[in-house]
């Protein structure tokens, strides 16, 4: 059921400002985007098993993604979009703030990366189909989200692999990302809005309208010992999944 | 060498380039990644026969370290496994032997650092991922956002994403990086020196017990003339080391003889005899921005019975393991998510260091103390072997769940 025609404004203008305001920190391991350092090697290593899954690559080689397209949607400054051209993917990032498109093209080129980086709607920017479509922690700052999923799905290419994380809407997500992380400093505040989380089966329903099958949620967990990690048990705080065209 | 113009982009530049910095980088080659390595010394000289009487004991992790680079076929024929350890109270009857059931798994095996290097140079020469630059001097290290470069004194520029410190104990990498150093001086120094004997070790390390420290000899192969051979390390008090260096060789040797009496028969030196301090040094934290020390750069222990390169081994294993996981999902290799998991588990390591470290302590500190020692020994040679065998048998007791998948079998 995706909509080719989605005229429909996905960005909040608050939340692009939001994370604009941050950009120039965005490459800083140390800095207020600390968090989403830390998170990168947990979300890298589900996307390289899920890439090695769906196309049956060798495991072991540095360039799973050679001669294939990747879009990464909501790329802020580009922490997802390297990974992907290290990968051996042709790269485009979109984001909705300037600033850190700005701040992304600034950092590919000083590392002789080559990345296609978009400012704006996705919508926009007449990209075409991608073997790979990611997107990472946006689906809960987007105000149609079922707009944002048809729009994802129009670029995904046949048989094409899309994969997506986003936090629970639970108590637990709420006490730590929105409550705790925030207030500490962890997480710059004003980042999350508990409601807009997504529950798993929502994202499923969200997928499914738009033609996309859902794979199984791995949860995306924190503990003191090992830190952030994935888990095949615990879903209750963030959870990413893959996407692929139905039947 | 090419003359003032950029270089190729490497993954790694790798400061240094003895026994720990070329193992890595033929560790980080097996794996896919590039290297430029720079040594101040001439090859030539590190490899000439007599250069220096050194000698490492080689853990079964690191042997299989060796194995998994592919250099176990160049080594196998230099080793000299170790059986047994022998220890006495000066040349007092009452010897004990350690010497371990099959299920203990073996107590290592002796190489001069000689054969060490010509297998790893001889495979660092074969290996086109590994830019080698020696003799070369750097004269000027940048660590920047995106990538790190040296240049050296003839003005080539070599860069990289990650800089490794692999010089030794006075890395002028680290001491450019601002990083301190624990350190503590035990005012005594090991004399390293290849011994020639008549009779055979029989694969038996000896220790020979003085109220100044131990008397070690640690079995050799045969030299090339079939004369029989061991290395020595003696350890004597720092204010007598200046003494016994100014020996002449018969009055060196005339030293020995009085302390292992005629355990061997006649003797002779193989090398020049050299020095080193009995200390143990830590730096404060071995990553920087898209820098990681190794090595002794970032902890150098007494060199007794060449403990210090099986703990450099395992910092290669740990820092090729975290940057081959980190590489194959995308991360540059001087990432400081991948340099923050190298520090994490090297300093997991740390236990094992302080408790080698303060067994050595024990038993070199303590001048009349030695029968208490050799009682320990007598214990099943638990307390005495710990620095040995720590490193010489595998991590047994959860501390195996630690160990870099290269140093496995």
């Amino acid at each position: 059921m995706a909509n080719a025609t989605v005229a429909t404004e996905t960005i909040r203008a608050s939340e692009a400002a939001h994370f604009g305001a941050l950009a120039r920190e965005w490459w800083d391991p140390k800095g207020s985007s600390a968090m989403l350092h830390k998170l990168n090697p947990v979300r890298l290593g589900f996307i390289r098993d899920a890439v090695d899954f769906h196309w049956g690559g060798d495991t072991a080689g540095v360039r799973p993604l050679a001669g294939k397209r990747a879009l990464d949607i909501g790329c802020g400054a580009g922490l997802l979009c390297e990974p992907l051209a290290r990968l051996g993917a042709a790269v485009t990032g979109v984001d909705a703030a300037a600033e850190s498109i700005a701040v992304a093209r600034d950092h590919a080129a000083g590392g002789g990366l080559a990345i296609d980086y978009r400012a704006g709607e996705l919508a926009a920017q007449a990209l075409g189909r991608f073997d790979l479509v990611t997107s990472m922690e946006v689906i809960e700052h987007v105000a149609d989200k079922p707009a944002f999923i048809a729009e994802l799905a129009r670029h995904l290419a046949p048989g094409g692999l899309m994969v997506l994380s986003t936090p629970n809407r639970t108590p637990q997500a709420k006490l730590l990302l929105v409550e705790a992380a925030e207030r500490i400093g962890m997480v710059p505040r004003g980042t999350h809005h508990w409601a807009d989380f997504v529950t798993p089966d929502e994202l499923l329903e969200l997928l499914a309208d738009a033609g996309l099958a859902m794979g199984e949620p791995m949860g995306i967990a924190f503990s003191p010992m090992k830190g952030l990690h994935l888990s095949t048990g615990d879903l209750s705080l963030n959870y990413i999944v893959t996407a692929t065209a139905q039947g | 060498m090419s003359d003032g113009h950029m270089s190729d982009r490497r993954d790694l530049l790798i400061l240094g380039g003895g026994l720990v910095g070329m193992t890595l980088a033929l560790a980080a080659a097996r794996k896919g990644m590039s290297s430029h390595v720079v040594d101040m010394a001439d090859p030539a000289s590190l490899t000439a026969d007599g250069f220096d009487g050194r000698a490492s004991a080689i853990s079964t992790a690191s042997w299989n370290l060796f194995t998994n680079i592919g250099l176990a076929d160049r080594l196998e024929p230099h080793g000299c496994p170790i059986d047994a350890i022998a220890v006495l109270d000066q040349l007092k009857p009452g010897r004990i032997d350690f010497r371990p059931e099959p299920h203990e798994g073996s107590l290592g095996r002796m190489y001069s650092n000689r054969e060490l290097r010509l297998a790893l140079f001889g495979a660092a020469r074969e290996e086109p991922l590994i830019a080698w630059h020696a003799p070369a001097k750097v004269v000027e290290r940048v660590r920047d956002e995106h990538r790190v470069s040296a240049r050296l004194e003839d003005g080539t520029m070599l860069e990289a994403s990650l800089m490794i410190a692999a010089e030794g104990r006075r890395s002028p990498t680290r001491e450019d990086a601002g990083i301190k150093l624990a350190h503590w001086d035990y005012s005594h120094r090991a004399m390293i020196a290849g011994l020639d004997h008549e009779k055979p070790h029989g694969n038996v390390a000896w220790e020979i017990f003085y109220p100044a420290g131990p008397f070690a000899l640690l079995p050799m192969l045969d030299g090339p003339d079939g004369r029989h051979r061991s290395a020595l390390v003696w350890t004597v008090a720092e204010k007598d080391a200046a003494g016994v260096l100014a020996l002449s060789e018969r009055a060196f040797l005339a030293e020995c003889y009085k302390r292992m009496g005629d355990l061997f028969g006649e003797l002779s030196l193989n090398s020049r005899v050299s020095s080193y301090p009995l200390s143990y040094q830590r730096a404060a934290h071995i990553t920087e921005k898209r820098l990681a020390l190794v090595g002794d750069a970032a902890h150098g222990i007494h060199p007794i019975a060449g403990q210090g390169l099986n703990l450099g081994l395992r910092d290669v294993g740990a820092l090729v393991e975290v940057l081959a996981d980190g590489m194959r999902i995308g991360l540059d290799p001087g990432d400081a998510q991948i340099l923050a998991r190298y520090e994490k588990w090297r300093s997991v390591d740390n236990f094992t260091v302080a408790a080698a470290t303060d067994a050595i302590t024990r038993l070199f500190g303590m001048p009349g103390r030695i029968p208490s020692a050799i009682r320990r020994f007598g214990m099943g040679g638990v307390q005495r072997l710990s620095p040995l065998k720590k490193f010489f048998m595998d991590e047994a007791r959860g501390m195996s769940g630690a160990l870099p998948e290269l140093l496995r079998a």
